[in-house]
This record gives structure tokens, C-alpha cells and sequence, in this order.
């Protein structure tokens, strides 16, 4: 049926065409041989080609617009005519003894564009005759294309301030008055067009209306261009008079693209001039109107304008803009009830970026705005509608950009309110957002109450709102927000350690709420945090800690650990050693030897009870080791006991070779040297004596197990331990030891069942040219080594 | 065929002239046969003069009972074809009898002669003026020779010449209210005017303004009236909606229109209206009739409208 439609279209257009052709044919013939009469009759009858009912717009105007091209073809003929002689004023009557109106009347409009041009009657009289007499077509479409006609061939001929038609002071109002009167026509010829035909194709009247619009709306263009529309004439004229008409059409589908059309095709002063006239407009839309999006359309202008100089910033203070658009944004969303919520934020949000524009100093403004916002959502739960949120998000982002600093945010004391109204997922992205824009402006937030506030603004990533939403929960997406929350923690800062420790205590506060998903990735940042502060009051030292006792780095340790212990909840305990041998490590630069111990201590009972994993362990001891090595503070009885424990717990680890690595480390437990009071040669023997017997098992369970030699890789680690230890000058490790070691490498690597392992091969070759290499550089050290004879 | 043509060939002919032939406006005038000549126009209290020439055919006398020339003012009607009514009848004699052996001019005269009626050309009704030059003969048949010419009568604009206006309507369906400038056009006129709507209910499709000419013989019971549409001008193109107000503007000149007769000699009358039909979408009419009144205007004040 559709189908059908459409190729019975496409044959009646064609048919057009045809008719069309063929009467401009004989048309031609005539104004070749010069016979008006004739050249009269062709016109007509090819113009009622464009009578017909059967076309869509679409097809019209591809009929109209050959009509159009012949039709100037015409005009230059008659022209032609008035110079030979013949009586302009005789030819405009002549055309209009046309029985048919529809070819009388672009007859007429175009003879009457030739009759302006001959000046031989005021243009404008002629103007208003020719709008006129088009009254007579009522027809919308065929309406519509003739006063379009009429736009198109009297818009260089309106009399203008220095146009060739200027007369007296009156004619450029009856130019306006002219485009006026043709604007109002063809709307009420367009808006009626949708009440045309049967019901049931009203969705696609509506489609063809639109495809009409652009041409209703060059009438406003061609307003836009007359040079005697000034502001004031445009102030008291033009646009009541169109605002009228727009008004009064009650038509959504007009009113939305004529509202926009004004506010596109008008200078941008004007609007602002008449910014009160043109948003009273708004309110009397029809209640279906896109009036938010002709608002924003609007705003969005005015705030390029003002950003185009800081020159025009008066204009808008002067005519209290804010003060009108808050006013009439507020009575459009009050005129229209169902306006759906995402309309009202993105109204809101339109006006903030105004404001932003044009009164970034006024954060009074942009508050108020917030204020209104979340007046207007505050009826509602939460927030569901995407589109709402996304603007919502696009309302709170405003100022982080503007400002580039979250503080003025966080001055602004309904931003927290309107999060309020962000369902959880939003609400983090929004948390996302201000973090983002934190570390990219680089901001310090510098006290605590600012932390506090920010933290309250962030709480969708710092603990779990009301609704659980972990289901849905991208563990990627998780891990992703925990790390900015991290990385937020290191941003905060003050060179006050006082408010310093006070953004600590605030920060505990909040991330404690965080829960077991959450402290493992926000515990870390603030302990190191902390640990900087510990650091820098130790670097102050003696000068500030006499008068500022409450901040002193027993304090901080304190709560470090109170913080850690938040930890134990979560079965972290690898994360939570770690912690505390950092802690140790601090405490240890601080002189605070209890302190450091009973991290220590902490960190040992964690190994304990915790951490049963074999693996776990091995990175857990290799971490104890390192840290404790680098201990300085302990005394001879207290270092007794956790070296004792550290080389207890190496030697009790499940695998051998593990056993033999940590016990080898736990060798440089007893020789620091940088400090003389660590230095016991015979521990160090000992324990590398003990990793070699481990080793030598190792090796002899092999044999037994898989019935070859194993890698004899753990042996050359210890050769260079050995060398390590030789090269400091530990007196108990002598030349021979070290090449019996090499002795008994080179028989295991050569023995029977020893596989080939090439890692080996080449780990034991480079120690060898290590020594060589030692050698060669001659010194104390090369003398030493010259003894090593391999 | 010649041969017997020529052997009923008339004796003499006889030819016509006006005295200010030369300068004397012709227009154009359907003959019976279909034929358009162009003939002398006059009006009435003019005074019809000229020669009357009579040139027997070469080497003939022409004996007759005496030559005359009658002025006629004449009505036909269609349905008595032939049978012409005189209104008007004057008649000059020319000659004594006699024999007239070569050309030979007669001046006549009718001074201010009196033609109250114009030549009209009707559907069932002719009125004509000719000139019938007789030369009466005994026992050959009188030699009989009409010359036609018009006769137009103009009127001063009239003095009382309201407009139109009025307001029609079907209940609860269309309202409209139409205006058109005069009651009175003369024939070269404009009429001017507009239709407001103000009620509409219908959906119209288009909107026309005809010129109906209603010619009526014959009287009492054997009155005939016969209505041609001369115009037929469309006034508006597509469906009005309540408020519209939709311009007329209709050049009468390019219409053959005569003055508006009014019971010429009680034999005919032909009037004018203007008729205003409305078509709607399933083409049903609807209209409204209203008589205006025809006048010719004097030539020279015609031209400077």
C-alpha cells in the first residue's frame, strides 16, 4: 500500500514534469517571438502544474523548483517587455486576468518584482499588494511554496537603509512589516497543515511538516537581515510581533523550531536586550514544547557571547541576565508540570554554565542554582532516569572545570545535596569525576574540614550506600575507583603537621567505614602518609616538638597502628606485615625503639597465626629479613630475639630450597657494615654452613626422588654469598672454604647423573669472572681475591 | 452555376458611405452567418449621414418607382426567426422615379436621431440598427441594400453606488460575510472586494467568483430566461479557516459584457450577477448571487480609470 504510494508519486511528479515541460516549451517559443500574450497563456498553464494535491512536500519542491527556474526566465522577459515599451503597470494587470489563482499569483509576484525594479511605484506598495492577494491561497502546502516564491524574489528588493528601494524613514518598517505579515501567514498555513488529511497519517504530516519548516523560517532570517532592524526597532516590533505569532500558533512543532530559530538567526546584544520579553515567551508554550532545550539553545548562546570578550560582561550585569533566566527557567518548569526531571537539571545545568561564564565570581549564584535543583528533585527517591543522572553529572562537573579547584566546590554547600540524588552508580562516577579533576589540576586540599567535606562528597567510593549493588560490581571498575581513592589520600597535604595530622585523623575516619573490600586498597596510602609525616617531624625534630606536643611521631604511630589493626578484620595479613615492618622501619629512623619492636613483634605474630601459606611465607620472611637487617636501634637483646625468630622461622619453611635461601639471608642479619656493633662473623659462617647442609639435602632428595642430581643452582647462590661476605673481610670465611665450595660445584655439575642446565652453567661462569674480574682491578679488594685460586 | 448566378446578378449595387467614415470608430459585429465585420459605431443623438451611391452594372439602365433609405431600430427574437419588431423607423426619400444609366450619389441625413437601445447580440434576442436602401422597382423586385452599424449609449458614473456587503451562511456550518466595493461596475472596470470567514465548517476546497449574464424575452407566461457564466475566476485555492479574510480583485475587461438592459421595449431584459460559489471537498456548491449593474462608461473618462 505504502509502496504503492509511493510509486504513484513518483508517476504523477513525472507527469508534472511533463506538463511542466512541455508549456515552458511553448512558453520559450513565445518570448522568442516576443508574444506576451501568448507567453501569458504557456506560463499559466505551466504553472498549474503546481496545483496539484498529489505530491508530498518533498516532491513539490522539486516541481516548484523548475516552476521557479522558468519563472525567471519569464521575469527577464518581462523586463524586456517594459523596456520595449509596454506599461509595467498594464503588464501587473494583465497577469492578473489568470482565471486560475494559483499561476496568477507567482504571475503576479513575478511581474510585480519587475515593477519595484522600475521604481515606477513605491516598493513597498507593490510589496503589500502582492502579500496580500497570496491570502488567496489557502491550500498550506501550495501556500506555503508561493509566499516562499514571493520571500525569494522581493528579499533583495525590501527597502533597506541603503538599499537602491530606500525612500522615507517609514519604509524600512514596512519592510519589516511585509516580511512580518508573509512570516505570519505562512506559519498559520504551516500549523494548519497537521490538521490536514485522515488521522491516521498524522505521524508522517508530521515528518513532511518538518521537512517544511526551513521554509517559515527564512523569513525570520531575512528579518535578521534587514539593516534598519535595529535593536530598538527589534526591541518594540519585530520580535513581539513574531512572539506573538509563535505564541498563538499553539503549535509544538512551531513553536519548538521557531523559538530556536529566533534565538539562532538574532545578533546575540539583542537577545540579551530583550532577554525578558523573549523568556516571558517561554512559559506560554505549549506544555509539550522542548522549551528546555530552546532555554539551554538559549544560554548556551549568551554564554559564548560572553566569553567571545570580557567587553560585553556589562552588558549582561547591566540587564540583571542571571536574575531573568533564574526567574524564567524556574516559571517554565513550574508552567510545565510533566516536564520530565532530566529536563529540569538540564535546564539547571544550562544556566549554571551561564553563570559560570558570565559570574564566575558569584558562587552566591551558582549555589543558588544547586539549591533550586535539588528543591526540584527533592520529591523523588533517587535518581533512576540515565538521562537525568547524565546531566545531573553534567551539572556538578560544571564548576570543577570552571574553577579547576575542588575547593570552590566544596564551598558551595548544596553540591553534597544534589549528590545526594545520584543513584550509587552515578554517584561514584560523579566521586570519579571530582578525583579526576583533582589530580589533574593537581589541587592540594590543605585541612581537614575541606578533607572532611570532600570525603562526604566521595562517600559513593568510600564506603557502600544504601542499596547493595555488588552484583553488578565490575571487580576491573573496583579495583580501578579504589586506586583514585588512593591516589587521593597521597594528594592530601599540609606543610603544617598539625592540620596534617588532623587530614589524617579525618581520613581514618572515613575510609574505616570503607569495609573489608575497600581497606586494603585505602589503608596503604594513608600509612604511608602518615610514615611522611613521622619523617618530616623527625627532619624538624627538636625545634617544633618542644611547644607542639600533640603532634609528635608516638602519636602518629599510634594511630598508624590503630589503623593497621583495621586490617585484621580482613584476611590481608600479608598486606598487614608489610605495613608494620614499614612502620618498624620509620620508628627505627625516629629512635623510638619500643615503638619499632612492637612492630616487630606485631609483624611476627602475623607470620604466626596468619599466614599459612608456604609461599606467603617465603615472601613474608624475605620481606622480615630485609627490614630487620636495615634496623639499627635495637639493642643487643632485642635484635637477639628477632634474629632468632627470623632465622627460626627460615628454617622452618616447608621447601628445602626456600629453607636454604631464607636461611642464607638471614646471614646478613649478623653483619651490617655500617655499623660495628652488627658484626659476627661466626653467625654469618654459621648460617651459611647451615644453607649448604640444607642445600647438600636438597640435592640428595633429588637423587632419591627422580634418581639425578639437582640444580646445583642453590650452591652457586652460597659461593656468592660466601664471596659477599669474604669481600667485607669477614675473617671467618676463608679462601679454602670458598674453593671447596667451587670444588664441590664443578663435581656436582660434572658428576654422572647431573642434568644439564645451562642457567647454571652460565650463573656459575659469571661468578667466576666476577672474581676474575675483581682480580684484574687490583686494590685491597683484588688482593684478597687474588688468593682464590681457581 | 455562374451562369445562373449572374443571370439573378442584380441590376445596380449600391453602396453606402458615412460622411466621417474615415475617422468614425468601427468595431467589430457578428453577422447571422457567423461573420465579423467591422461597422461604424454611433450613439444615440448622433446624426447619421452620408452617400448612398447607385451604379447600375455596365451598359443597363435601372428604371425605378422612386429610391429610399430607412433607418431601422430593430428586435429579433430567436423563436420568431425573421420577423424583425421595429422600434425605430425613419425614412428619407432619395429619389423621384425614374432611370438612372450610371452611378449616381444621393446624400442623406437623419439628424439626432434618437437610438435609446444598444446593438445587442443575445442567445435568443438580437437588436440591430441598419441603414435599408430601397429602390422600389414594378415588376422586377425592389433592389434591397442593408448596411449595420452599432450603437453604444453611455452613462455618467452614477452619482449613488454603494457597495455590497453581506452576510450568508448555512446554520452551524459556514459563515461567511462578503464584500465587494460597488453595485454598480462600468464595463472596464475593477471589482474590488474581499470574503471573510466566519465560520467554517466545511472543508472547502476552493472558492470562485463568476460573472452570470441572465437574458430574459418575451413576456408574461412565454418568458424565456437564459443564464450564461461569462467568468469564471478563481478566488481562492484551499481550505479557509475561521478569520481568514480573502482578497477579490477581478479586471472586468477581459469579458464581453454589455450594460445591464432593463425590459427594452418590453421584449427583453439582460442583467448581470455576481455569484460567489464555495466547492467543498465531496463537490457539493454552495453560493450566493447578488445583482450589480452594468454601465458603459464614456470613452474618454474610461481611459483615465
Amino acid at each position: 500500500m505504502i509502496a504503492d504510494g509511493v510509486e504513484d508519486e513518483e508517476k504523477w511528479l513525472s507527469a508534472g514534469i511533463a506538463g511542466l515541460q512541455q508549456n515552458a516549451f511553448y512558453m520559450h517559443r513565445a518570448l522568442d517571438s516576443n508574444n506576451l500574450k501568448d507567453a501569458l497563456k504557456y506560463s499559466a498553464q505551466m504553472l498549474s502544474e503546481l496545483r496539484t494535491s498529489r505530491l508530498s512536500p518533498h516532491k513539490y519542491y522539486e516541481l516548484y523548483m523548475r516552476a521557479f527556474d522558468e519563472l525567471r526566465k519569464l521575469e527577464l522577459f518581462f523586463k524586456e517587455e517594459t523596456s520595449r515599451g509596454c506599461s509595467i503597470v498594464e503588464l501587473y494587470e494583465l497577469v492578473q486576468h489568470a482565471g486560475n489563482i494559483l499561476p496568477r499569483l507567482y504571475l503576479l509576484c513575478t511581474v510585480g518584482s519587475v515593477y519595484i525594479k522600475s521604481k515606477e511605484a513605491p516598493a513597498n506598495d507593490v510589496l503589500k499588494d502582492l502579500v496580500e492577494m497570496c491570502r488567496g491561497i489557502q491550500h498550506p502546502l501550495r501556500g506555503l511554496f508561493l509566499r516562499s516564491y514571493l520571500s525569494q524574489v522581493s528579499r533583495d528588493k525590501l527597502p533597506d537603509i541603503g538599499s537602491e528601494y530606500e525612500g522615507d524613514a517609514d519604509t524600512v518598517m514596512d519592510s519589516v512589516e511585509f516580511v512580518l505579515q508573509n512570516f505570519t501567514e505562512m506559519n498559520k498555513l504551516w500549523v494548519r497543515m497537521q490538521h490536514q488529511g485522515p488521522a491516521r497519517e498524522k505521524e508522517k504530516r508530521e515528518k513532511e511538516r518538518s521537512e517544511l519548516r526551513d521554509l517559515v523560517g527564512k523569513n525570520l532570517h531575512v528579518l535578521s537581515q534587514i539593516e534598519g532592524v535595529d535593536l530598538e526597532m527589534y526591541k518594540e516590533i519585530v520580535l513581539p510581533r513574531v512572539l506573538e505569532q509563535v505564541v498563538n500558533c499553539k503549535d509544538e512543532l512551531a513553536q519548538y523550531y521557531l523559538m530556536d530559530c529566533i534565538i539562532q538567526v538574532f545578533p546575540d546584544e539583542y537577545h540579551l536586550q530583550t532577554l525578558e520579553t523573549l523568556l516571558n515567551a517561554c512559559p506560554q508554550l505549549q506544555p509539550s514544547v522542548d522549551v528546555k532545550t530552546v532555554l539551554a539553545r538559549l544560554m548556551e548562546r549568551l554564554s559564548n557571547y560572553a566569553a567571545s570578550g570580557a567587553e560585553v560582561l556589562p552588558e549582561f550585569f547591566q540587564v540583571e541576565a542571571f536574575a531573568k533566566l533564574n526567574n524564567a527557567i524556574g516559571k517554565v518548569i513550574e508552567a510545565q508540570e510533566n516536564m520530565p526531571i532530566d529536563g529540569v537539571v538540564t535546564l539547571y545545568a544550562s544556566l549554571l554554565t551561564f553563570t559560570l561564564q558570565v559570574h564566575p565570581d558569584r558562587l552566591d549564584y551558582i549555589d543558588q542554582i544547586l539549591g533550586a535543583c535539588v528543591k526540584k528533585v527533592s520529591g523523588k527517591e533517587k535518581l533512576d532516569d540515565r538521562q537525568a543522572t547524565k546531566q545531573i553529572v553534567a551539572l556538578l562537573s560544571a564548576p570543577l572545570e570552571k574553577y579547576k579547584d575542588i575547593d570552590t566546590a566544596l564551598k558551595l554547600s548544596n553540591y553534597p545535596r544534589v549528590m545526594e540524588y545520584l543513584n550509587a552508580r552515578t554517584n561514584k562516577e560523579m566521586a570519579n569525576v571530582i578525583i579526576q579533576n583533582i589530580m589533574k589540576n593537581k589541587t592540594r586540599i590543605s585541612t581537614a574540614e575541606k578533607v572532611d567535606a570532600l570525603f562526604e562528597l566521595i562517600k559513593g567510593l568510600i564506603r557502600d550506600l544504601d542499596e547493595d549493588l555488588h552484583d553488578e560490581l565490575d571487580e576491573e571498575d573496583f579495583k580501578e575507583e579504589q586506586n583514585s581513592v588512593a591516589r587521593l589520600i597521597q594528594m592530601l597535604h599540609s606543610d603544617d603537621p598539625e592540620e596534617m595530622s588532623k587530614i589524617i585523623h579525618t581520613v581514618r575516619k572515613h575510609i574505616l567505614t570503607g569495609g573489608r573490600t575497600r581497606l586494603p586498597f585505602t589503608v596503604p596510602p594513608l600509612i604511608f602518609s602518615s610514615l611522611k609525616l613521622v619523617r618530616r617531624l623527625e627532619g624538624q625534630d627538636e625545634s617544633v616538638s618542644g611547644n607542639e606536643a600533640s603532634t609528635t611521631p608516638k602519636k602518629i604511630f599510634q594511630i598508624v597502628t590503630q589503623i593497621i589493626e583495621s586490617l585484621s578484620s580482613i584476611p590481608v595479613p600479608e598486606l598487614a606485615l608489610g605495613l608494620y615492618l614499614q612502620c618498624a622501619e620509620a620508628a627505627n629512623d625516629c629512635d623510638l625503639e619500643p615503638v619499632a619492636y612492637e612492630f616487630f613483634t606485631q609483624a611476627y605474630i602475623l607470620y604466626e597465626e596468619e599466614i599459612t601459606d608456604s609461599k606467603a611465607q617465603v615472601t613474608c620472611i624475605h620481606l622480615i629479613i630485609g627490614t630487620l637487617q636495615r634496623m639499627h636501634i635495637f639493642g643487643v637483646e632485642n635484635r637477639d630475639a628477632l634474629t632468632h625468630k627470623a632465622t627460626g622461622y627460615s628454617a622452618k619453611l616447608l621447601k628445602k630450597p626456600d629453607q636454604c635461601r631464607a636461611v642464607y639471608a638471614c646471614s646478613h642479619l649478623f653483619w651490617l657494615d655500617e655499623h660495628d656493633r652488627i658484626r659476627d662473623g661466626e653467625r654469618v659462617l654459621l648460617c651459611l654452613k647451615r644453607a649448604l647442609r640444607i642445600a647438600n639435602a636438597v640435592q640428595q632428595m633429588a637423587n632419591a626422588t627422580r634418581g639425578s642430581g639437582g640444580s646445583v643452582v642453590l650452591f652457586i647462590e652460597i659461593l656468592n654469598k660466601y664471596l659477599y661476605f669474604y669481600e667485607k673481610g669477614v675473617s671467618q670465611i676463608t679462601v679454602e672454604s670458598i674453593l671447596d665450595l667451587i670444588e664441590l660445584i664443578r663435581s656436582e655439575m660434572n658428576g654422572d647423573n647431573a642434568p644439564s642446565d645451562p642457567a647454571a652453567d652460565a650463573f656459575l661462569a659469571s661468578t667466576l669472572r666476577y672474581i676474575q674480574f675483581q682480580k684484574d682491578k687490583g686494590g685491597a679488594v683484588g688482593e684478597r681475591y687474588e688468593l682464590i685460586k681457581v | 452555376m455562374n451562369y445562373i448566378i449572374g443571370a439573378f446578378k442584380p441590376a445596380c449595387s449600391i453602396s453606402v458611405t458615412f460622411s466621417d467614415g474615415k475617422s468614425r470608430k468601427q468595431v467589430a459585429l457578428k453577422k447571422e452567418n457567423g461573420q465579423t465585420v467591422m461597422v461604424p459605431l454611433f450613439q444615440s443623438q448622433e446624426t447619421i449621414s452620408g452617400k448612398i451611391s447607385v451604379e447600375p452594372v455596365s451598359g443597363k439602365k435601372v428604371e425605378h418607382n422612386g429610391i429610399k433609405v430607412e433607418l431601422l431600430g430593430q428586435i429579433e427574437m430567436y423563436f420568431d426567426r425573421g420577423n424583425f419588431y421595429d422600434f425605430t423607423s425613419l425614412v428619407r426619400e432619395l429619389d423621384v422615379p425614374g432611370e438612372i444609366y450610371e452611378r449616381k450619389t444621393f446624400p442623406f441625413e437623419f439628424s439626432t436621431v434618437e437610438m435609446p437601445y444598444e446593438t445587442y447580440n443575445g442567445v435568443n434576442v438580437r437588436l440591430r440598427y441598419v441603414l435599408k436602401v430601397t429602390i422600389s422597382r414594378g415588376y422586377a423586385g425592389s433592389i434591397v441594400q442593408y448596411q449595420d452599424f452599432v450603437v453604444r449609449n453611455y452613462s455618467p458614473p452614477p452619482s449613488i453606488n454603494n457597495s455590497i456587503k453581506m452576510e450568508v451562511g448555512i446554520e452551524d456550518c459556514l459563515h461567511i460575510e462578503f464584500e465587494y466595493n460597488k453595485s454598480k461596475y462600468h464595463l472596464k472596470d475593477v471589482i474590488i472586494g474581499k470574503i471573510y470567514f466566519l465560520l467554517v465548517r466545511i472543508k472547502i476546497k476552493n472558492m470562485d467568483l463568476e460573472i452570470r449574464r441572465r437574458e430574459s424575452t418575451g413576456s408574461g407566461s412565454n418568458t424565456h430566461v437564459e443564464t450564461e457564466t461569462l467568468a469564471k475566476f478563481e478566488l481562492m485555492d484551499g481550505a479557509p479557516v475561521r478569520g481568514e479574510s480573502i482578497p477579490i480583485r477581478l479586471f472586468l475587461s477581459p469579458y464581453e459584457l454589455t450594460p445591464t438592459y432593463r425590459n427594452i421595449n418590453n421584449k427583453f431584459s439582460v442583467k448581470y450577477y455576481l455569484n460567489l460559489v464555495l466547492v467543498d471537498e465531496e463537490d457539493r456548491r454552495y453560493f450566493k448571487q447578488q445583482e450589480i449593474t452594468m454601465y458603459r462608461l464614456g470613452e474618454t473618462s474610461e481611459a483615465t480609470l
